[in-house]
């Protein structure tokens, strides 16, 4: 098992190693320090010494992959390519273009972040899987039909349109819960609850969906049959016999997204003011702060791929046939 | 050239045609393929296939003559010269002029809906001298009334005359169509053409009336700028309808080509398609995006030579979007394609086509690329609603599409501040609302029926 995760962590390398170039090119050769001076600074009456003064004072200043005027190590080494993109693999996320220190505002935003996403993550596939489960006990009825037309519809709906509508209403209207804001300890819940309840409900229509349809491709096999003749109540199919059997694609959909939990909720965070990930990254992208957005996506990457390591060992818990070799 | 129009070619405009074309030559060879018509009757045999296939084609058509812009010869000026004609600045299109004046009455501020004073108190000079803060008249919305106690007959006599009109063009189309119906026999079972006509017999009264009563009031009122928020709603068609297909045709040739080569030379090709798919799965979607687009933001602004008239500048951003957007979705497709090209190059034809020397190139061609087209279809209409819903969030995080242009996303976001003013305001929200739902809704439905009636064990990643 750790030979095998040694070796996936191994092949892992590569990928991070094209997200970071990506990301290098996009940031440094597409758009040379030059423009993104020039974006800051706004476009009239900026002088070029304002310009140079930007872009030394962030550090982009030296050439990208080789400095001829240094020696040695450090003719690769100080450069932009060195500076900004190979720290990244240290988590050496370096300062914004504020200058706060990014590793210390990521550690810091998690915990909220973990706090919004976690409770709407467990709770939201916990309900999806019941509702799909209800649903499956009705298959074929008009009762059926008219459930996976409900999820049809509730999908159809933008996740904006939830989140402003919920807002307005819960909060600004019946004043059951306020309107946005975040506090630490336990005494959050009361910021928490609102936005939990509607990522939830968000997520229902496109959830339950397909759940039920991955229940109903199991329900069809013959093993569901079997049980069904011999006289296993169809509680018990539910769940000694089609639930575990759906496992595994149920894994493949749900332990990838874990990591990525931490990253927050982009959209949902900036509507319920909450100090997390999410909106930590929505202020940079409206602030056109680079250095951020490239610390977001290599630590994005590296949580989605952790993801998928972590998935393939949850198969060999979840299927016995399965060996990791 | 006596024209009195200059028409405008946008680079999108371009696109959109060239797809519609694309795909009618698509269907076109689709056809003689016996096995792809059984399928395709089945989706259109129901009454649901039908009723949402028509109300697709609706907003298809709206958005389609919303694609084709001009700008208007300018009455020449006094003492001009009369040889030399000036055009418009602002750039029309063809379902402008159908919509009648709807979208050249604005007034200052918001009002709501019907209304025929503006949402606002303000100072206004009475004829006696006097200053009274009240709410004053509309500049444009329900002035043709005598008094304003004429306005719910009014609205009622003109709403059975929007009514009647879109229903008698209706039809009219739907006769002509039940005689070309009647005229050609065919074996077949028939397919529920009732439910369909009732579908456009329904879209043509709406459209009928909101044409009729958008020239007389502003039907969903208007927004802070003061333009009238149907219009503004309707213009965001052409924005919902291009992203949802543009998105997936720009990068279509890289997904397919890339796919097919990784299942049909495997070794390191394979190797190489997959680790560029599997990079730029594992970049969050939603900040690649967003630092695209940036970036793209950042070279218009420093060249801004290249565009002529503003909207050419939002188009190109627009574009830049689409390929964005497809940049980041197509490697779903791409995973699938691929998959299903190991398959087929396995099968004992394609082997004997090799048996026999038939070039790669012939193979594919001949051999495999029909066998994926069914994917490749479902997968373009099943990122669809995924697109058209996505525009909206981007819009909110302020990469979306340019505020110039009209697009629900860009209305839905004005809506959360809007919604807790005094008396709040619904209309933008509710507005866009209603035209991106029924879109998305009909192409779910329409798409649940074909993944349904081509292969029932397909498994699509539905988001």
């Amino acid at each position: 098992m750790l030979v095998y995760i040694l070796r996936r962590l191994f092949y892992a390398l590569p990928i991070l190693i094209g997200v970071n170039v990506l990301t290098f090119l996009l940031f440094f050769v597409v758009n040379t320090p030059e423009d993104m001076a020039r974006a800051h600074l706004g476009d009239k009456y900026v002088t070029e010494d304002a310009i140079s003064n930007w872009i030394e004072e962030k550090g982009y200043d030296d050439p990208l992959f080789y400095n001829s005027e240094s020696e040695g190590l450090n003719s690769f080494s100080e450069t932009i390519f060195f500076n900004k993109s190979l720290k990244l693999f240290a988590f050496d996320f370096g300062r914004s273009d504020e200058g706060r220190d990014i590793s210390s505002d990521i550690s810091d935003r998690m915990g909220p972040s973990l706090a919004l996403a976690l409770p709407t993550f467990v709770v939201g596939i916990w309900v999806n899987i019941c509702v799909a489960l209800m649903v499956l006990m009705f298959r074929g009825s008009r009762l059926d039909r008219f459930a996976v037309s409900v999820f049809v519809t509730l999908m159809s709906i933008s996740y904006l349109f939830y989140i402003i509508v919920g807002q307005y209403s819960i909060a600004k209207l019946s004043k059951l819960v306020p309107v946005s804001g975040f506090n630490d300890g336990l005494d959050g819940w009361r910021f928490l609850i609102l936005p939990v309840i509607i990522g939830i409900l968000a997520g229902i229509g496109a959830g339950a969906r397909w759940y039920r349809t991955l229940f109903i491709d199991v329900s069809g096999q013959d093993f569901s049959r079997t049980a069904r003749a011999k006289g296993v109540s169809e509680a018990g199919v539910l769940f000694r016999h089609i639930l575990p059997n759906a496992m595994l694609p149920i894994l493949t959909g749900v332990v990838v997204v874990i990591p990525t939990l931490f990253m927050g909720s982009l959209v949902m965070e900036s509507f319920f003011s909450i100090p997390g990930l999410g909106s930590y990254m929505l202020d940079a992208i409206r602030a056109q702060d680079f250095a951020i957005v490239r610390a977001m996506v290599f630590l994005g990457s590296v949580l989605y791929i952790t993801g998928l390591i972590m998935t393939d060992i949850s198969y060999t818990w979840a299927d016995p046939r399965v060996r990791l070799n | 050239m006596d024209l009195a129009f200059k028409p405008v070619v946008l680079w999108t405009d371009v696109l959109i045609f060239i797809l519609v074309g694309l795909v009618s030559f698509f269907i076109y060879t689709l056809r003689r393929n016996p096995e792809n018509r059984a399928r395709w009757r089945e989706v259109f045999s129901t009454k649901l296939g039908m009723s949402t296939f028509v109300i697709i084609m609706a907003y298809v058509s709206v958005a389609l003559l919303d694609s084709l812009h001009f700008r208007s010869e300018l009455p020449p000026a006094e003492g001009q010269d009369s040889e030399q004609v000036y055009y418009s600045n602002t750039v029309n299109s063809v379902l402008d002029l159908m919509l009648g004046e709807m979208g050249e009455r604005q007034e200052r501020t918001y009002s709501s809906p019907f209304s025929l004073k503006s949402w606002n108190r303000e100072n206004i000079k009475t004829e006696t001298g006097e200053t009274v803060r009240d709410y004053p008249e509309l500049t444009y919305g329900g002035q043709h009334l005598e008094s304003p106690d004429d306005k719910a007959l009014d609205i009622v006599f003109q709403s059975f005359k929007g009514l009647l009109l879109g229903l008698a063009l209706a039809s009219i189309l739907i006769g002509i169509h039940w005689l070309i119906l009647k005229r050609s026999q065919s074996d077949q079972p028939a397919l529920p053409w009732s439910s369909a006509w009732l579908t456009f017999a329904v879209i043509m009264a709406i459209f009928g009336w909101l044409v009729t009563m958008g020239n007389l009031y502003h039907v969903l009122g208007t927004d802070q700028a003061g333009n009238d928020t149907l219009y503004e709603s309707l213009k965001g068609i052409r924005t919902g309808v291009l992203i949802g297909t543009l998105a997936t045709l720009i990068t279509m040739p890289i997904a397919i080509s890339l796919g097919i080569m990784a299942g049909y030379f495997r070794g390191w090709v394979d190797d190489a398609v997959q680790y560029i798919y599997t990079t730029l799965i594992s970049i969050p979607g939603l900040l690649l995006i967003a630092a695209s687009v940036l970036l793209f933001q950042v070279w218009i602004n420093n060249n801004p030579s290249y565009f002529e008239v503003g909207l050419e500048k939002a188009d190109a951003k627009f574009l830049a979007l689409c390929f964005i957007l497809g940049i980041t979705s197509w490697t779903t497709l791409c995973r699938l394609l691929r998959a299903e090209t190991l398959k087929i190059s396995q099968l004992d034809y394609v082997q004997a086509a090799h048996a026999f020397g038939v070039s790669h190139l012939q193979i594919i061609w001949r051999h495999i690329l029909p066998n994926l087209s069914h994917i490749i279809l479902i997968s373009f209409v099943l990122d669809f609603s995924g697109l058209v819903l996505a525009e909206a969030v981007l819009s909110y995080i302020g990469v979306g599409v340019d505020p110039a242009m009209a697009s629900w996303g860009n209305m839905i976001n004005l809506a959360s501040t809007e919604l807790s003013r005094e008396p709040s305001i619904w209309w933008n929200l509710a507005g866009a609302f209603v035209l991106m739902f029924t879109l998305v809704l009909s192409v779910n439905l329409f798409s649940d029926l074909v993944n349904d009636a081509f292969d029932p064990k397909t498994k699509l990643e539905t988001a």
